[in-house]
């Protein structure tokens, strides 16, 4: 089950900055710690988070495995048009996580 | 200037977490980490224990076991509010005290003819967190069940028994010596008002019960046996220690 929480302005005013804040449920597993079988636990995280404003790209993040469980990423974007906010986690495992929240511009 | 003010918005409408009627000298944690770490707690689109507060509203809402019914079912919502505030309690229809996810347990097993959750399992901690969240802001009110003075009597006689190869008390540390400091952290007086809670070194949520087993550790005292009695009657007396404090919901901790 994805497990997302974004927080974004649901209005904000054309050419004023916004900050955008997410969080997903995931483990981050590292891939270098032994488990208590004595065997390697296989790694499991998220590779990429990207960010879209109506589609164009506005953020892109590699994530590596020095990051804790449950990333919470905070972000800033020129609002431009009202339209959607998309956001997508990629990860280990068939990762995938798409989330999107409305934003009007006015 | 208005966005500025709408940022301070979510700031002002958090501090209730401190408003801890503080007039007795009774300390929470919350109190004693940083403005960062509290800023996380009151912030819910900040608290990563929200995503299982939302975890366990899913499951709120899902049918299971062989009577198909949903905690959602019978209980309204928001009819949690103030539960939290209540356990350990003896249940209408049993005779031993129960913690809440004993309580969640009995339903599961009851009402709805499903397998109990695991102990420290993702989905009894995530249901745990979801009723929890729902007494947020609400004073610690242990019930006046004579039934439960013995067994919060033996929580207290554990509180205060010096035991493990370190031969301490929980007391020791948590009465004599709180405030000052333990390798760096700040030592706190054991006030259970944010469980389930986030803890940072977990990197997940984790039960009182998770918190006490890393303390005996600690005194390298050997842990009771998962579902023990020592757990409730610890929590017990715990809660009435900490009686009029207000719960925060699913707290974070460093």
């Amino acid at each position: 089950m994805a497990n997302v929480m974004v927080n974004a302005p649901k209005t904000a005013r054309k050419g004023e900055v916004v900050q955008i804040k997410a969080i997903v449920l995931h483990p981050m597993e590292t891939g270098y710690r032994v488990g208590t079988n004595g065997q390697m636990i296989p790694r499991n995280i998220i590779e990429r988070f990207t960010a879209t404003w109506n589609g164009e790209e506005i953020f892109d993040m590699k994530f590596s495995p020095a990051i804790a469980a449950n990333p919470f990423v905070t972000f800033f974007a020129t609002a431009s048009e009202s339209g959607k906010i998309g956001l997508r986690w990629k990860g280990d495992n068939d990762f995938d996580v798409e989330h999107s929240v409305d934003i009007a511009v006015e | 200037m208005r966005s500025w003010l709408a940022a301070l918005v979510p700031v002002f409408a958090a501090t209730f977490a401190l408003a801890q009627p503080a007039t007795d000298g009774r300390r929470t944690g919350y109190q004693d980490m940083s403005p960062a770490l509290q800023q996380m707690e009151d912030d819910d689109s900040a608290n990563p224990g929200m995503l299982f507060v939302q975890m366990g509203e899913a499951l709120w809402r899902q049918k299971t076991g062989g009577a198909d019914k949903a905690c959602a079912d019978c209980h309204a919502d928001g009819s949690m509010k103030g539960v939290a505030a209540r356990y350990p309690a003896i249940p209408a229809k049993g005779d031993k005290p129960v913690d809440i996810e004993g309580r969640i347990n009995l339903c599961r097993t009851g009402q709805q003819k499903a397998e109990a959750l695991r102990p420290e399992s993702e989905d009894l901690l995530a249901l745990t967190a979801y009723v929890v969240q729902q007494s947020r802001g609400e004073p610690i009110a242990p019930p006046d069940d004579p039934r439960l003075a013995p067994m919060r009597a033996d929580g207290e006689k554990i509180f205060k028994q010096r035991q493990g190869q370190l031969n301490l008390s929980c007391a020791n540390c948590h009465d004599d010596n709180a405030g000052k400091k333990l390798a760096g952290a700040t030592i706190p007086q054991a006030h259970p008002t944010a469980y389930p809670v986030y803890r940072l070194e977990w990197q997940t949520l984790g039960s009182l019960k998770r918190r006490l087993r890393g303390c005996l550790i600690g005194i390298r005292a050997e842990p009771y046996e998962v579902g023990a009695p020592q757990w409730v009657s610890l929590e017990l007396y715990l809660m009435s220690r900490a009686r009029g404090m207000r719960l925060e919901g699913v707290g974070v901790r460093p």
